[in-house]
Order: structure tokens, then C-alpha cells, then sequence
């Protein structure tokens, strides 16, 4: 190189490493974490499938995932072991992509006049806005759903299946919830992808495309899955 | 041809740079990106203006030493080196955006020249395999399969031109590391060093500031040698081996 290379001061070797503290760790802790969301995702959207069996079966659902585990498992202590696991998934997760998060805008902190992105499908470049959408989201579906029970029509919130109806039978509810689940299957046809690779298991083109192939089938099954329950209840098919 | 170029012009390592303005003209669609600069640089020899700093040294796509982000896209858009990039690709009357590869761990040091230390480094921490010299070992006495050979030799057409890095949103070198610990990983000479190696090369790469692999794609498509993305599931897959191990 140039003679200037000489005059920069050689950033020393680094001694002493240790697998636990690479960035690739952190990749490992976030796709676990997210695998974990993943099937969470699905056996939540099969459950909100049930809307479609009517009143009571819905809410005979609802009241059996309390009762799981029975009786070695006291009330609903399956429910908090889920919970537990979840909330602990997701912390890991957003401390895992905010650490990468830092670092990759540290990596680069001048920016290109023109930057093109060849090879990136859409849905890798909405991954950091759009899991704070989601995170958001569920805060406000939480509250919504679970901890603050918010019926916008007045009626009652200790009925879930009425709960449901009430709420999708408002058309800006409705609107927020397929727009978020527009984020969500985005961020799972490049998550999936992404953490199958990230553990390593796609050495091969061939199984390249199979988890790209996996990746985006699962997002539109579970997205998919999911805004099917609220448009029905705003056109009238699903119904008190 | 005539062509406008805007160019990031950075008088050294420490000052402010900002993009300038050129002409050129007759510019032959059979030239390669660099001697198209190389007109340029004789045009602003003859007005006395300094010439624009840019890396190269064979000129023949295997050396790796070359390297601009031309119009976005490391190495332009044609899957090749500067060197071998003709300027039959762009057309005439055409305006070229050329920025050096924007990466904190290659800083720039003039113009389009940037300082690649940082791989040298990655390399010292594990891009080699250890043994005794002396009289080479008989070539039959330790066989590799076929498709491992293949493999090995596929990804160890690396040049460390840095493009992944360039081209990556994260700034991660993951493409890179992948292809050697891939390359030295196929290979029986490879094994005994194979679960340090991984952990130092990474520790390096995080130490130099490089991003993480967020799994995009970007760096497989910029690579001048087309090293599959495969080769980052391999350094993860390493990794974890080394994890496992008690690394």
C-alpha cells in the first residue's frame, strides 16, 4: 500500500478470544430466540383459525389453554410457562438485534451518495424498522387482547370471541392489524432464511434454496393465516 | 465515449473529502474502467491539477487489489474486477458515480484508495495452516475427495478485493472469513487448527469494527469470484463447532 498505511498505527492482534463474544454468538442467540417466535406464531394463528367455528367453540379453546397441563400443572401454568419462555426470547432478541444494530452503523459511519442493492430481496432491508414495528404492535395488541382488554365498542371484554368480533368490526383496527402483519410476514420470509443460515445448515445451494423456499412459504402462511380471521370479520362472515 | 464522472476526491487520511466533477472524452468502449481514469488522470496532468489516487496493480482480475463503487454497486455491474470492467457496459453521454468502498475498518487514505490492513490481520489470526517445513510429504499420502478438492478450490479463488465489505449494509466481512475457513476446512491440513482458527479470525474481524451478517446477500452478488453465500453458513457452522467445544 501507500507509504500513509505506515504512519496509521497497527491495531494490535487480538489475544485471548473467546467464541461467546462474536458477533456470530449474537446471531446464534437471535436466531434461537426468533425460531422460538416462529412457533409461537404458527400455533397462534392455527388457534385464531377457530374463530371460524363459531362462538363457542373459540372460546372453548380459549378457556383450554389454561387448562393444559392439568392436573400436575396448576391453572393457566402452562399459559405462564409460555409466557416466561417468551418474554425471555424476546428480550434476548431485541437486546441481540440493537447490539447488532449499533454495530453495523459503527461499521460504516460514512455513508454512499449511491447505493444500489443488488442480490437483497425487499423484505432483508425492512428487518430493523420493521421488527420495531412489530414490537410495537404488540404492545398495542396486548393491551388490546390480554392485559388491558379494550373493547372500542363498548361491549364486553371477558368474552373473547365477542372481543374479537367487536374489535375487527372497526375498520382502523382492522387496518392496523394487517399492516402489521404485512411487517410480520416480511420479517419472517428474511428472518427464517436468515437463522437457518445463521445456525449453519445451509452449507449447500441446494439447501439454500429449500430455507429460502421455507422461508418465504411459511411468512405467507402464517401472515396470511392470520388477516384472514380480522377481513372476514369486517365483511360480515364472521359474526356475533 | 464521453462521460461525466463524479468522483470522491480526499486529499489524505485525516481531511474532509467531498465528490467532484469531470469531463472526460474519447473514451474508447474497449477500454477498462481504469484506463478510462487513466485518460482522465493524463487530462488533469496537462492542466497541472493533482491526478485522482486509485488502487491497481495487474490489471487482469486476480490480483484483488483494484476496487471502486461504481454507480452503487462494488466493481460496477458486470460480476468482475475494476480492471476487467469494459466501458462498453455504460453508454455515452452517461453519468459514473465512483466512491471508494465506504468501510470504518478501510479507512480511506487518498481519493479512492483505501487502507485493506484489516484483512491482512483477519488472515494472521488464522488464514494459514501450521507445519514443519522441510522436505515436501508425499502428495498420495494424504488424499481429499473430490468434491471437497472442488470445494476448496472454488472458494480459495477469494482475492480479498474487499467487495463484500463494500457492498454489504452492514459492513460485515463475513464473505470473506467464510471463504477461507471453508477453504482451509475442506481440506484434511486444515482440521487441526480448525476450531481456534474460526474463533480467532472472528475475533479479529469484530476487534477491526466489521459489522454482523445479517444474511442479505449483497456481498455473493458484488464478488468478483462469485463465492456463494454458503460459505457464511460454514463459518456459522464452525463457530458453533468451536462453541461446542469449549472455544
Amino acid at each position: 500500500m501507500t507509504s500513509v498505511a505506515i504512519q496509521n498505527a497497527t491495531p494490535p492482534l487480538v489475544k485471548g478470544a473467546r467464541a461467546t463474544q462474536s458477533t456470530i454468538f449474537l446471531k446464534i442467540t437471535m436466531a434461537v430466540s426468533g425460531l422460538i417466535f416462529v412457533g409461537f406464531v404458527l400455533a397462534h394463528m392455527y388457534g385464531n383459525l377457530k374463530a371460524f367455528a363459531g362462538h363457542d367453540d373459540f372460546n372453548h379453546y380459549a378457556e383450554h389453554l389454561r387448562t393444559i397441563g392439568e392436573p400436575i400443572l396448576p391453572h393457566a401454568g402452562f399459559l405462564w410457562i409460555a409466557r416466561a419462555v417468551l418474554i425471555l426470547a424476546l428480550v434476548v432478541h431485541v437486546y441481540a438485534a440493537a447490539t447488532l444494530w449499533k454495530r453495523a452503523k459503527r461499521a460504516r459511519t460514512v455513508r454512499y451518495q449511491v447505493k444500489k442493492h443488488t442480490g437483497a430481496i425487499f423484505a432483508s432491508r425492512l428487518m430493523r424498522w420493521g421488527g420495531v414495528t412489530i414490537l410495537l404492535f404488540l404492545v398495542w395488541h396486548l393491551l388490546n387482547f390480554t392485559v388491558g382488554k379494550v373493547n372500542v365498542k363498548g361491549g364486553a371484554t371477558n368474552d373473547p370471541y365477542n372481543l374479537l368480533v367487536d374489535t375487527f368490526d372497526t375498520w382502523w383496527l382492522t387496518i392496523i392489524y394487517l399492516v402489521a402483519m404485512a411487517m410480520l410476514g416480511a420479517h419472517l420470509h428474511h428472518g427464517i432464511w436468515s437463522a437457518t443460515q445463521t445456525l449453519g445448515l445451509t452449507g449447500s445451494e441446494r439447501s439454500r434454496k429449500l430455507a429460502k423456499n421455507t422461508a418465504f412459504t411459511l411468512a405467507v402462511i402464517i401472515a396470511g393465516g392470520f388477516s384472514i380471521v380480522p377481513i372476514f370479520v369486517l365483511f360480515g362472515v364472521i359474526s356475533k | 465515449m464521453r462521460l461525466t464522472l463524479k468522483i470522491w476526491r480526499q486529499s489524505d487520511a485525516a481531511a474532509a473529502g467531498a465528490m467532484h466533477t469531470y469531463e472526460v472524452d474519447d473514451v474508447s468502449e474497449d477500454m477498462s474502467f481504469l484506463e478510462m481514469l487513466d485518460v482522465l488522470n493524463e487530462q488533469l496532468n496537462a492542466k497541472g491539477e493533482e491526478p485522482i489516487a486509485f488502487d491497481s496493480d495487474c490489471r487482469e482480475g486476480i490480483c484483488g487489489m483494484c476496487g471502486l463503487m461504481i454507480n452503487g454497486e462494488a466493481h460496477g455491474p458486470v460480476t468482475t474486477t475494476t480492471c476487467q470492467l469494459h466501458m462498453r457496459t455504460f453508454s455515452d453521454g452517461e453519468t459514473i458515480t465512483i466512491e471508494p468502498w465506504r468501510s470504518d475498518a478501510f479507512p480511506v487514505l487518498k481519493d479512492l484508495v483505501v487502507d485493506r490492513g484489516s484483512f491482512d490481520r483477519i488472515i494472521q489470526q488464522g488464514g494459514f495452516i501450521s507445519v514443519n517445513t522441510g522436505s515436501a510429504p508425499e502428495a498420495h499420502s494424504v488424499q481429499v475427495p473430490k468434491e471437497a478438492a472442488d470445494r476448496a478450490f472454488d472458494v480459495a479463488t477469494c482475492i480479498g478485493c474487499g467487495a463484500c465489505v463494500a457492498a454489504c449494509p452492514n459492513g460485515s466481512a463475513s464473505l470473506f472469513m467464510g471463504a477461507k475457513i471453508t477453504h482451509l476446512g475442506e481440506l484434511p491440513q486444515g482440521q487441526a487448527e480448525r476450531d481456534i482458527r474460526v474463533v480467532n479470525m472472528v475475533a479479529q474481524h469484530d476487534h477491526e469494527g466489521f459489522g454482523g451478517c445479517t444474511n442479505i446477500g449483497e456481498c455473493a452478488a458484488a464478488c468478483p469470484k462469485e463465492i456463494p453465500l454458503d460459505v457464511i453458513s460454514q463459518l456459522n457452522r464452525d463457530l458453533r463447532t468451536a462453541l461446542r467445544h469449549g472455544h
